[in-house]
């Protein structure tokens, strides 16, 4: 494992932020880091960038216990981010990169090519406040990776970037994998991390409550739901299709139908086929998975439930 | 390059390069110079031509009984000129008249001047001092007293010059000016107050910027949050030092080319009219004679303050600004990081400054009494110590008081920079939120690793 979080317990004066909390997240992997408003993410986050430490259970990175020098390795992207309005965008991106250990030397240069590659070189002595917001978040997406990281962190990357550059960050990150680097990326938006995410773990109320690759997450959580299409007429296909299936929906689209079909008692496919094929046309069937949207408010609300039970 | 050098380099060299900062090191020492130069060159601008005031004497007892000076010229009329006076006075060169109606003795009032411009204090006051010697020689000769001339003279020669000695270490007499003292004591005093004041300020402001910029997390995950408050708290404390360098520098250089300029006319001139504003603060009245005396005593005094007390005197404000900033400043910072905008700071700031200004009351009393009780607390008191020792300096209070006061503060600005420290890490990062004194406590106490 690349970055491993070892039974990781935080305590803050009013509550538990994180209970033994472990993650494993392997090289070269995009990790999604999952949960909603104040379950820890931001805390085991900002543990791992070295900002507060943990009260127990230890941060393992590389195969050995985090050190401090270890920050001159990990690009911090903060949800709560910003840069100094007052000061030059080439100044300030030379400073932050600077801070991360890079001399002057290297740091020109490679803001050199980050500029050209985004196009930014005329940007270089603005100052800050007379950029747009999505112009300065340009910026600090080139900051954070100019140090070529082994470890990339991005907390809501996507929060307030058009679609745009949204995309351009979401190819960027892509490439940073392919390039070699471990992503780990916290994120409200499920649709990004389907694209974009190996494995993720999901944290409710200071507990890991589900963790994986995200298939198999997908794979188990399925409700073995087929969505049939076909055309003829729907009330055959209510008779035909009674014991050991359910069906969820009808609807006509265009000149066909779909059906949604939930499969009970370890029925199969080819039997549902079996049981209309003579009465109407199959126009396509496919196993409907969960999104990982579904899935997250399923396993949360879960959780909240048993936690109140308790 | 350290990571806590560069974030000094980046706090420093934005604020020296700031407009601000710029006009202000321009514009401070050009003030300085015009309050100790122009004194002296607008009494060497003043009009020296001399007025002319006609007298119209009914009584006829007062001829030539004011003395004409250098610049105030008086005519005893005739009495045919007298009864055209009202109407001609500025035809034939007159700047104002002056009737005389009756015996003063009788009627204290019945001398009236006249001008369509208005009389100057100086004026009327040569004019009554002039009458009242007189009136007071023309009573003492009433009593028809034996030897009266040789009695008066006797009387004018009792003079006393009290001259305050200031008995050193080594059992040696040095002659100090309190007045010299007392100036420097209230501009060493009000320098560490406005300095501390000023740039604690700033550093509470840069601290907020930070937060508000949402920059601080960005920079936390490179450097520790201690490093970054230290980094700022150093740069900005340059920036002070810078700021006050450039300021003597400068001052000096512009006070020597005037005076290169004007030559010694403005210097002299100089030194009489900062006695003059030293004896106005001390509403003594005091005459031509002493003055001049004074003038010489004064140029002796300053030469004294140049060649010795100067030196260590601004090497003891670098000290005593310097500790008393960063007893303040690390506070600020900690104030800084825990309030989202300043219009919410206004309570947090008030019990951090009240010290600070209680500290000037403190000083200004010192200033008349330098070692007593009151002064000498204040001065071993870390919040208020900068201050009020540097009003004590100028009167030359004990070494041990000085090395005791400035350990006390070093060790307080230790203490409370460890304290704010463990505020500053945890507010940073907290957004959005009220706080109270009881959340800064907290914030403190479980302010872990």
């Amino acid at each position: 494992m690349f970055l491993e979080a070892k039974q990781v317990v935080k305590k803050y004066a009013n509550h538990l932020a994180l209970n033994n909390v472990n993650l494993q997240v392997p090289e070269n992997s995009i990790y999604g880091l999952l949960g909603p408003n104040g379950a820890g993410k931001t805390t085991l986050i900002r543990i791992i960038n070295q900002i507060t430490g943990p009260d127990s259970g230890e941060i393992i990175f590389n195969g050995r216990p985090l050190q401090s020098d270890d920050v001159h390795r990990i690009g911090y992207l903060p949800e709560e981010r910003g840069l100094y309005k007052k000061m030059k965008v080439g100044e300030q991106a030379l400073y932050l990169a600077r801070m991360k250990g890079l001399s002057r030397h290297d740091a020109l240069q490679k803001l050199k090519y980050w500029f050209e590659k985004f196009e930014i070189q005329p940007w270089w002595d603005k100052k800050v406040e007379e950029l747009s917001k999505g112009m300065q978040q340009k910026i600090q997406f080139v900051v954070t990776v100019l140090h070529e990281p082994k470890l990339l962190i991005f907390d809501e990357p996507f929060s307030g970037f058009d679609p745009i550059n949204a995309n351009i960050l979401k190819q960027e990150i892509l490439r940073l994998k392919e390039n070699g680097a471990t992503i780990l990326f916290s994120t409200h938006n499920m649709g990004s991390v389907e694209e974009l995410c190996d494995h993720i773990t999901l944290i409710n109320q200071s507990q890991t409550i589900l963790n994986g690759q995200i298939d198999d997450i997908r794979q188990s959580y399925k409700d073995n739901l087929i969505k049939l299409e076909f055309a003829g007429d729907g009330n055959i296909i209510k008779e035909k299709l009674t014991t050991d299936f359910h069906i969820d929906s009808i609807s006509s689209i265009n000149s066909h139908q779909v059906a949604y079909v939930k499969m009970q008692n370890n029925a199969t496919v080819n039997q549902l086929i079996g049981n209309v094929i003579n009465d109407v046309q199959i126009l396509g069937l496919q196993e409907v998975l969960p999104t990982m949207n579904d899935i997250f408010i399923k396993v949360v609300e879960q959780s909240n439930l048993s936690k109140t039970q308790k | 390059m350290s990571k806590i050098s560069l974030i000094i380099q980046r706090e420093y060299l934005t604020r020296v390069r700031k407009k601000s900062f710029i006009v202000m090191t321009i514009i401070g020492p050009l003030l300085f110079a015009a309050m100790m130069v122009l004194p002296g060159w607008f009494a060497s601008m003043e009009d020296t031509d001399a007025k002319k005031i006609a007298v119209v004497d009914h009584t006829g007892k007062y001829t030539n009984r004011i003395s004409s000076t250098e610049y105030l010229k008086f005519s005893w009329l005739n009495d045919q000129e007298a009864t055209t006076i009202a109407d001609e006075y500025r035809d034939n060169g007159f700047e104002a008249y002056l009737v005389i109606e009756n015996d003063l003795l009788e009627k204290p009032d019945a001398a009236k001047i006249y001008s369509d411009t208005q009389i100057t204090i100086d004026v009327k006051e040569h004019i009554s001092r002039s009458l009242e010697k007189h009136l007071e020689n023309e009573k003492l000769n009433s009593y028809k007293i034996d030897g009266l001339d040789a009695i008066i003279s006797d009387i004018n020669d009792v003079n006393v010059k009290l001259k305050t000695i200031k008995l050193s270490e080594d059992g040696s007499e040095k002659e100090s000016s309190t007045f010299l003292a007392m100036i420097a004591a209230i501009v060493f005093a009000m320098m560490v107050y406005m300095f501390v004041l000023v740039y604690g300020m700033q550093v509470m402001r840069g601290v907020m910027e930070e937060k508000t910029n949402r920059i601080v997390e960005v920079i936390i995950s490179s450097v520790k949050p201690f490093q970054l408050m230290m980094g700022k708290i150093i740069g900005i404390a340059l920036v002070a030092i810078t700021q006050f360098m450039l300021w003597i520098i400068l001052t000096l250089s512009i006070v020597a080319v005037l005076y290169s300029v004007f030559g010694g006319n403005v210097a002299d001139s100089v030194d009489a009219n900062q006695i003059n504003m030293v004896n106005s603060m001390n509403e003594q009245a005091v005459d031509a004679e002493q003055m001049s005396d004074m003038a010489i005593e004064f140029n002796k005094v300053i030469d004294g303050a140049l060649s010795l007390d100067l030196i260590s005197s601004l090497f003891l404000f670098l000290l005593y600004f310097l500790g008393g900033y960063l007893l303040y400043a690390s506070l600020f910072a900690a104030l800084g990081a825990a309030l989202d905008n300043e219009a919410d700071s206004q309570q947090f700031v008030m019990p951090v400054m009240m010290p600070l200004i209680l500290s000037i009351y403190v000083a200004m009393a010192a200033f008349r009494n330098p070692a007593g009780d009151l002064a000498f607390w204040f001065s071993m008191i870390p919040f208020t110590s900068p201050v009020v020792m540097m009003a004590r300096i100028p009167f030359q209070p004990p070494v041990w008081q000085i090395a005791l006061s400035l350990f006390i503060l070093i060790a307080s600005f230790v203490f409370t920079t460890w304290f704010a420290g463990r505020i500053y890490r945890t507010g940073i990062l907290m957004y959005g939120k009220k706080v109270s004194y009881k959340e800064l406590w907290k914030w403190f106490r479980f302010s872990g690793k």
